[in-house]
């Protein structure tokens, strides 16, 4: 056994104290997050409330843990979308490469890399109304060529490998060639990618419920809370101060563990980042 | 390189066209009635009927569409619903924001990105190196619009140094300027991140080349050879990512202008959103993807002027 990089120990450690909280959220919180007590609203941190309390009197612990499972879910579903649809994509493409099929994908691909997919993020929620489901759906599409083409892109150098061939020999079909042999060999890959978009998606998510196009109320959402926290920054600082440090490091983390991932599921970069 | 000029032209026409369709499509022709949408529930029939003719929401998908682009070329980007003013006036009046913080964030994020990305690449495995990628891993995590409130809270609230907000106009320029400061301070970090990451990696990639050793071995020395040789061809990677930028940039202004209060087009966005002006939010997004669709374009010819190689091509 190999020592387990750095990175991804410490990637692992921070997105997951955030996985947890949400995970505990959903059983548990220290106080509910529904009620408003204007008589314990912007208290500092005590006992009772650890983190303190914000302008409507719940409690800043709650509802960063309740946020994190918003900001979780969203993100992982998006990632779901990206898979479930851009992977097959991928495969189909590198399958029959150089096919029209390969060239329509392709240059989908490039047309929604070509979009700035905030914005379009932005004009999907705001038609369709904002609402956590119109959030993952936004970020979602904007995953699905970055899966196609890391699909493609590792598939593509496989298909001229000899135990293909013998694949091709005995018989077997593309499809079946694609989802037995290929998909095996690149789910490393897929899993790298798959935290850096998990990372990009809570960012995403951050950004859209900040500007009020994504959870809404009463769910928590780190966005959110921080466009709550905005109009009393110069009272209250700590408010807008602690949803960042949430979104921040479970980002980190999840960079790192990226990163980290990397290192160890695909032995051929080590010796480029020593 | 003609062809290589048609082909980057070609592919320039298609994004535009298939991109209009899409944002036609979402706007106007998927589920749900656009007039009534934008006049909520209390609609009488009458009004709504007033309002389709208004929008030119009577004739067909097609119709429709074709009215919306040839009008967008020729500068008639329709009539906003709220101000009652053409919507091409509003963007000439909020482009002057946007642009310049667009510009200004674009060159802090290269005059920070391209040193660090130059001291991380040539001193590898330092803690120099070490340092700078740490710190811009932290760039890269922290959101654009958290960072602004931060230096909102540090600049404006605590120093004073700032304001928390606003936009003076560009008849002081001084002024101006000063106001689009922090707010490209905030779009600039987390782009300097990414950007200095991907000036290392390839500054690494090229001083690895043989005729890096060559050129050493001629007796350069190393700020020699990276200054003469491996800054060009690092270049054209560093180039992809400034060109994708510029459509992150445009996404994060959107926001960023909202925490600032800054009458740019990304404002105007929001306030269609808010008000249900559709046509507003139609035309000004269409417009911010040709931006994009259009800057991908350049950096396509400017590879071409990097790498003679495509030239030919």
């Amino acid at each position: 056994m190999t020592r387990l990089p750095p990175a991804l120990v410490l990637g692992a450690a921070l997105s997951g104290v955030f996985l947890i909280a949400a995970l505990v959220s959903l059983v548990w919180v220290p106080h509910g997050v529904t009620g408003v007590s204007i008589a314990t609203r912007l208290q500092p941190p005590s006992a009772t409330h650890w983190l303190g309390t914000d302008q409507l009197g719940r409690d800043l612990l709650s509802m960063l843990m309740v946020g994190a499972q918003t900001s979780i879910a969203v993100a992982l579903l998006a990632v779901g979308i990206g898979i479930s649809l851009g992977v097959p994509l991928g495969l189909a493409a590198a399958a029959n490469r150089g096919g029209w099929l390969d060239e329509i994908i392709m240059r989908g691909n490039d047309l929604i890399f070509a979009f700035p997919s905030l914005v379009i993020a932005i004009l999907i929620t705001a038609r369709y109304g904002p609402s956590a489901s119109n959030a993952i759906l936004a970020i979602g599409i904007f995953n699905i060529p970055v899966f196609a083409r890391v699909a493609r892109g590792a598939a593509l150098p496989l298909w001229t490998l000899d135990y293909i061939l013998a694949a091709r020999t005995a018989g077997k079909g593309r499809f079946r060639i694609s989802a037995e042999h290929i998909l095996p060999n690149i789910a490393n890959l897929l899993i790298v990618q798959a935290t850096i978009q998990f990372s990009l998606g809570i960012l995403a998510e951050a950004a859209l419920s900040y500007v009020g196009l994504g959870a809404q109320p009463p769910v928590p959402s780190w966005g959110r809370m921080l466009a709550e926290a905005q109009t009393m920054i110069y009272t209250h600082p700590m408010l807008a101060v602690l949803p960042g440090f949430a979104i921040v490091l479970t980002v980190l983390g999840l960079n790192l563990m990226g990163d980290g991932l990397r290192d160890v599921l695909d032995p051929r970069l080590r010796r480029g980042r020593a | 390189m003609a062809r290589y000029l048609l082909t980057r032209a070609l592919s320039l026409g298609l994004s535009l066209i298939v991109a209009s369709v899409v944002i036609f499509a979402l706007i106007e022709v998927i589920p749900g009635d656009p007039a009534s949408y934008m006049m909520g529930l209390n609609a009488t029939e009458e009004n709504l009927a007033a309002l389709r003719t208004e929008l030119g929401l009577t004739g067909s998908a097609v119709e429709r569409y074709l009215g919306w682009i040839g009008g967008m070329l020729t500068g008639d980007f329709g009539t906003s619903y709220t101000y009652r003013v053409p919507v091409a006036d509003l963007v000439v009046d909020r482009i002057g924001v946007s642009l310049p913080l667009a510009i200004y964030a674009l060159t802090l994020s290269t005059l920070i990105a391209f040193p660090i990305g130059i001291i991380a690449a040539s001193r590898r495995g330092t803690w120099a190196d070490h340092g700078i990628m740490g710190a811009t891993q932290l760039g890269i995590a922290i959101p654009n619009f958290w960072f602004a409130m931060l230096l909102v809270l540090l600049f404006a609230v605590t120093l004073r140094w700032f304001s928390a907000g606003g936009f003076p106009g560009w008849s002081d320029p001084l002024a101006a300027l000063k106001a689009l400061t922090l707010p490209a301070v905030a779009l600039a970090l987390p782009q300097a991140s990414i950007l200095a990451r991907v000036m290392r990696s390839a500054l690494i990639d090229t001083l690895e080349q043989d005729y890096i050793r060559t050129a050493r071995a001629k007796g350069l020395s190393r700020g020699q050879a990276i200054r003469r040789h491996a800054l060009r061809n690092a270049l054209i990677p560093v180039l992809t990512i400034i060109g994708l930028q510029f459509s992150f940039l445009i996404a994060g202004a959107i926001i960023i202008e909202n925490v600032f209060f800054l009458p740019g087009l990304g404002r105007l966005i929001f306030q269609g959103i808010t008000q249900r002006d559709l046509i507003v939010v139609e035309s000004v997004t269409m417009l911010l993807v040709f931006a994009v669709i259009l800057v991908t374009f350049l950096v396509d010819l400017a590879y071409a002027l990097v790498d003679p190689r495509l030239r030919r091509g």
